[in-house]
């Protein structure tokens, strides 16, 4: 998938779409026409991924996980029912896992065959973990990998990859940084990126938010 | 199929790059195609499994050099010829010019958040019990069918160990073929890096597939 469209005209100027572009609002036209979709529907679509349903969230399980030592054993116990109690669930998460970071082993998820990935908790997945190169890498030389990432996991901590090859999705819990007793839950999820709860990266340090 | 999708270890140049600050779509034509695919699945009537062949079922070539939506809009537009939604002469003309065929629903806006909602879960009752259990040895099969599956090639002929069992789960090779549900027990299985990439492999590397038990035998 080299050709990534990074096409940012939005000057409604037509000789400038391209080909791709016209093509999609075909598709549109003779679908609304034939009324297989409804506009307002897709529009509400789009907002669903834009607006509501991304990163934050699972932000917030792996904050709430951090902070209450009862709710950390349910996810890891049987993650979709404890996310679930947060109101995220749903499509492309109906059976999620959480696997648990410690001192002595990472956890990376990928799916090689396609772009599987836990959409109630994370969104829509980034390009880079649909690309060729990850897809392709992850399986293989995770720590390269992470090297890409800019980090460097020490020889001595095992790496377990999930390759996502069925409806089960995977939701990493990384460690807890140091330096950040006491913090509020809303100030933990600060700190825990997306891709920390992917596995290509660790959580931010207290410093790093300020 | 053995396709181009199927990348798992395959050597690939270049890093992974990721983007500072992504967006959640890049040019409004992806927001546009994410949106109908995910709308036409309701009277379109075709399942994930089916979706996922269309996708991958293509040239090399063509696969990879399509950007991710481009592949999701190719997909779409097989799924919705073959079942004569629409016809190739209205995607050129861009406009309908043949009569809507009957659908059974579509989705509408009041419908939306219930059915992201409940998704679509795959866990089904179980007509026998697991034939596997967490500890056993089991070898992945050599497959390589024309159609759908989702044993990936690197796995293939290799001896893993049954780390968990999932449950019972729609069977993609079936599905994708319209040949029914036809649920299967599904285990995590997970093999030592150096099983599937000899002796040059990372010594602390465990790698997991979900498989379907049709797709393993025991050792």
């Amino acid at each position: 998938m080299a050709g990534q469209d990074h096409d940012h005209h939005h000057d409604h100027d037509h000789s400038e779409l391209s080909e791709t572009e016209l093509r999609v609002r075909a598709l549109e036209t003779i679908l609304t026409e034939k009324g297989y979709v409804d506009p307002a529907a897709l529009d509400l679509l789009i907002e669903t991924y834009e607006t509501k349903v991304g990163p934050r969230n699972g932000a917030r399980v792996v904050a709430r996980a951090w902070a209450d030592p009862a709710y950390r054993a349910r996810l890891l116990k049987d993650a979709t029912p404890a996310i679930a109690e947060l109101g995220y669930a749903g499509r492309q998460g109906e059976h999620i896992v959480a696997l648990e970071n410690t001192p002595h082993l990472h956890n990376m998820v990928v799916c090689t065959l396609c772009s599987c990935y836990p959409w109630p908790v994370l969104g829509l997945p980034p390009v880079w973990y649909k690309s060729a190169p990850y897809r392709s890498k992850a399986v293989k030389d995770p720590r390269g990998v992470l090297r890409d990432f800019g980090f460097e996991l020490p020889e001595s901590t095992r790496i377990r990859v999930w390759d996502s090859t069925a409806e089960i999705r995977y939701l990493v819990l990384p460690m807890r940084p140091l330096g950040t007793d006491g913090w509020s839950e809303e100030r933990l999820a600060d700190l825990v990126t997306r891709d920390s709860m992917i596995g290509t990266a660790l959580p931010k340090q207290p410093h790093e938010v300020a | 199929m053995d396709g181009a999708h199927d990348m798992g270890g395959v050597t690939w140049s270049g890093p992974v790059a990721p983007e500072p600050d992504e967006p959640v779509f890049h040019a409004e034509w992806e927001r546009r195609a994410f949106a109908i695919t995910m709308a036409m699945g309701m009277p379109g009537g075709w399942n994930i499994d089916m979706s996922r062949f269309a996708r991958e079922d293509r040239p090399p070539e063509d696969y990879l050099s399509k950007s991710y939506y481009q592949i999701w809009l190719a997909g779409l537009e097989r799924l919705m010829l073959e079942r004569g939604l629409i016809a190739s002469d209205e995607i050129e003309a861009g406009k309908p010019l043949h009569s809507a065929k009957p659908v059974a629903k579509t989705l509408k806006p009041d419908d939306v958040a219930r059915v992201l909602h409940r998704g679509g879960p795959t866990e089904r009752d179980a007509a026998a019990p697991a034939r596997f259990a967490a500890g056993d040895r089991v070898r992945a099969k050599t497959i390589h069918p024309p159609t759908h599956t989702r044993l990936p090639r690197y796995a293939r002929g290799h001896i893993g160990i049954v780390e968990r069992v999932l449950g019972c789960h729609v069977f993609p090779d079936s599905n994708a073929t319209g040949a029914g549900e036809n649920p299967q027990w599904l285990y995590t299985v997970t093999f030592d890096g150096a099983e599937l990439w000899g002796e040059a492999s990372d010594r602390n590397l465990a790698v997991s597939v979900d498989a379907w038990e049709p797709y393993l035998e025991a050792v």
